[in-house]
């Protein structure tokens, strides 16, 4: 069960209205890496994974829906007001066609969201090494949408998500050392 | 140990390259690569807002991007 607080985990500013920006911004929304993805990953995966870690990824995973939550906002404040024709110049006619200014889960190149992005495949350190691998591809992402993006106020935001990555591989790191460290053994050298 | 959190690399660049080459690239190596299980006690920001506008609680895990010395040349 969830609460929710009717705030945004950092605050998101948008100076213009940048079609062009929601279009790679969409990445992190309904991409592979993106937060979608980690979400359903990290909250299916806690069911079939040792106690010690159930709780890591039950946190993080709720806390890549408040991510999930920011990105839609930036999103939606970036096109909300953009006319077709602005739509169309920033190549999001085929969007428009099927969702006006609507956000979807797809992916900037627009392939929708699929449940192929993501894996559990029930042995421990396969699943947390995947997590590990999918918060620096994030991480990069986030860095590659930074060098496209010439909006600072925007910017901030990317790159308080961009350290959250880091802080989350951090965990997956510490999380994957407890389940192959021999602590219950009595060691003898 | 002292840690960087980019790292620069020289490719090779043809006479008959088609683009103006770009001399120096880079990658990025964040603190959590090097930190192996948070140590206890670790410095944390002096304020809230600090660690708020950081993402982070700890200093030693802040990595600015892009990075203070670029990301690339030319």
């Amino acid at each position: 069960m969830w609460y929710y607080e009717k705030k945004l985990q950092y605050p998101v500013r948008v100076r213009e209205c940048n079609p062009q920006l929601a279009k790679y911004l969409i990445e992190q929304y309904g991409g592979a890496d993106g937060e979608l993805s980690a979400a359903l990953r990290y909250l299916n995966q806690r069911y079939t994974i040792p106690n010690k870690v159930v709780g890591l990824l039950n946190d993080i995973g709720t806390e890549e829906f408040a991510h999930l939550e920011m990105i839609a906002t930036m999103v939606y404040k970036l096109t909300k007001d953009a006319t077709p024709e602005q739509m169309e110049k920033a190549g999001l006619a085929p969007h428009y066609a099927n969702h006006d200014n609507a956000l979807f889960y797809h992916n900037s190149a627009g392939n929708p969201w699929t449940a192929t992005y993501i894996q559990s495949k029930g042995d421990p350190i396969a699943d947390i090494y995947e997590d590990i691998a999918a918060e620096e591809k994030a991480r990069a992402t986030y860095q590659w949408i930074i060098n496209l993006s010439d909006d600072p106020e925007l910017n901030d935001s990317l790159k308080f998500l961009r350290e959250r990555e880091i802080i989350h591989s951090q965990r997956f790191r510490e999380a994957a050392q407890m389940l192959i460290d021999e602590k219950d053994k009595k060691q003898f050298f | 140990m002292h840690q960087t959190n980019t790292k620069y690399y020289y490719p090779y660049i043809s006479p008959f390259d088609p683009c103006p080459p770009i001399i120096r690239k880079s990658y990025s190596t964040p603190p959590q690569l090097y930190m192996g299980f948070q140590p206890t006690n670790l410095v944390q920001f002096n304020t809230a807002k600090e660690a708020l506008f950081c993402g982070t609680l700890w200093p030693a895990f802040h990595d600015p991007y892009p990075p203070k010395e670029g990301r690339e040349d030319n």
